[in-house]
């Protein structure tokens, strides 16, 4: 379902990916994780046709995201790391406005709007402003907005980041229904080692942009003699901290916020 | 053409909401209008020039235009900060759609408060003598909308972040509004100050709105409207172009 092959970015001289594969069958759950700054959202920005490899193929059930984009958009959803919903938009309208841009016909997308608000419980609040909306409903608004156009993939990029355990919980157990239930092939990505223990069917490690790992969470524990995922991982990459530039985004995103206070 | 309306749609929807913006784009060019109005009115008087308040009326609308059209352009950083840009871009329609509903939106609400501020003007005493060129007046404001709007996307879509927007506010829309007439007329000054104004394309703007709210030309009308159009195609190309290029 997902297939990347000798997968390379370059920022400048920095390899950010560095000549990576992997392949995702469908219907599995797939977690790929790695310490900050690792590649983990360079790859999914470049399976998402946010980013152009430098070099490599990727192929999203056969279809390119380079060369036929398109058509590549319309098999997945996506929960991006950081919120992507419009907060002077209503619950409602964020979902309308997504089931228009993924031409969803109108009936089909009332229906799933109200399905998916409802699994989510959100439905009760779907008239309020987003800005209204705390951190967990803004995310379970995501997922199921990433799931309105009934995507055969879902990419979920730390999807419980800031998310208490109660809904850390019920997340997953609507992941892995929505797996169980429609075959959904789900790329994940997460630092929460027990939750990729939990759900993943198959994991790769990546470091320093290269895979350095990769099978089932019983392989890569008896690869590495580990009792945990947790420890299996640390055992992996090792435990020296990680130093990550903040981007101009973060220092955007802290203008942003200190703007907001002053207005 | 659902993707167009839905983005035209969110942008008015946005609009409508922020209280705090519709109230700041009124209080700048009531600012203009009644402190340039009633401040220089009398010198323009014993110059010879007639009556301020009708000649600075055209400059006005068209000056809150500009404003407004270029920060509807510039949202695109807002939203590229607050993660909205990535659920538009990862969409499977075509770039272009997306910034051209973006565009119409923008341009609308900038055309929508034009007409309010021309309202206001009429309340402070401007009295427009060719009722049957107002529709004309509307197209001209419509181009201005959509060109400067299209700029503004097309500046939002290569500046990174806010640092930029200083620069664009001090070195292109300053320049731009003060170059373009809307405060004084461009017969009598310096002949290089002249050439600058004929390369702003908001000079044609401001002129088309004079001569149909007040029936005074600078450069003609057909010269009005056909650098307009031809400046506006060319900024939605661009501005569509580099829209289509942005990686997230």
């Amino acid at each position: 379902m997902i297939r990347a092959q000798g997968l390379v970015k370059k920022f400048g001289d920095f390899t950010a990916v560095d000549n990576i594969a992997f392949d995702v069958a469908k219907g599995e759950i797939f977690a790929f994780l790695g310490p900050n700054g690792a590649g983990k959202t360079t790859t999914i920005k470049m399976l998402t046709t946010l980013l152009r490899p430098t070099s490599g193929s990727v192929s999203l059930d056969g279809l390119d995201p380079v060369t036929d984009q398109t058509a590549a958009r319309k098999q997945f959803g996506i929960v991006f790391q950081d919120p992507s919903v419009d907060d002077e938009l209503t619950a409602y309208e964020n979902m309308d406005f997504h089931g228009v841009l993924y031409s969803v016909p109108r009936k089909l997308r009332q229906e799933r709007i109200e399905a998916l608000l409802k699994l989510f419980e959100l439905w009760d609040r779907r008239k309020d402003q987003v800005k209204q909306f705390s951190g967990g409903m803004r995310r379970r608004l995501e997922i199921a907005r990433s799931l309105l156009h009934m995507p055969k993939i879902i990419f979920l990029d730390e999807p419980t980041l800031g998310l208490d355990p109660q809904t850390r919980n019920q997340l997953w157990n609507h992941i892995q229904k929505l797996n169980n239930e429609e075959q959904v092939t789900v790329f994940l990505t997460t630092h929460y080692m027990e939750e990729a223990e939990r759900v993943a069917h198959r994991i790769a490690i990546i470091d320093h942009g290269k895979i350095i790992a990769q099978g089932t969470p019983d392989e890569l524990k008896a690869q590495t003699g580990t009792e945990s995922l947790e420890e299996a991982f640390l055992a992996l990459t090792g435990s020296t901290i990680r130093e990550e530039e903040a981007s101009s985004l973060d220092k955007l995103r802290t203008f942003g916020k200190a703007f907001r206070r002053v207005k | 053409m659902n993707v167009v309306y839905i983005l035209w749609l969110r942008q008015l929807k946005r609009s409508a909401r922020s209280k705090a913006r519709i109230i700041g784009s009124f209080a700048q060019p009531l600012l203009y209008l009644l402190a340039f109005g009633f401040g220089f009115g009398s010198m323009f008087q014993r110059a010879g020039q007639g009556n301020y308040i009708q000649f600075l009326t055209p400059g006005v609308i068209t000056m809150s235009i500009l404003f407004t059209s270029i920060f509807a352009g510039i949202e695109v950083i807002w939203d590229r900060q607050f993660g909205f840009l990535k659920e538009t871009l990862v969409a499977p329609v075509p770039r272009i759609l997306i910034m051209v509903g973006r565009t119409l939106g923008g341009a609308t609400v900038a055309v929508l408060q034009g007409i309010v501020v021309f309202c206001i003007c009429l309340i402070v005493g401007f009295r427009t003598p060719s009722l049957p060129l107002l529709p004309l007046a509307l197209a001209f404001m419509i181009l201005t909308a959509v060109l400067f709007t299209a700029i503004g996307t097309a500046l939002a879509s290569v500046l990174p972040d806010f640092q930029g927007f200083q620069l664009v506010m001090n070195f292109l829309v300053m320049p731009v509004f003060f170059l373009s007439g809307a405060l004084f007329p461009l017969n009598n000054v310096p002949p290089a100050m002249r050439m600058m104004a004929n390369l702003d394309p908001l000079s044609y703007s401001v002129d088309g709105l004079r001569f149909a709210l007040i029936g005074v030309t600078h450069f003609g009308v057909p010269l009005d409207l056909g650098v307009l159009c031809a400046v506006t195609g060319a900024a939605l190309a661009v501005g569509g172009y580099l829209f289509s290029r942005i990686q997230a």
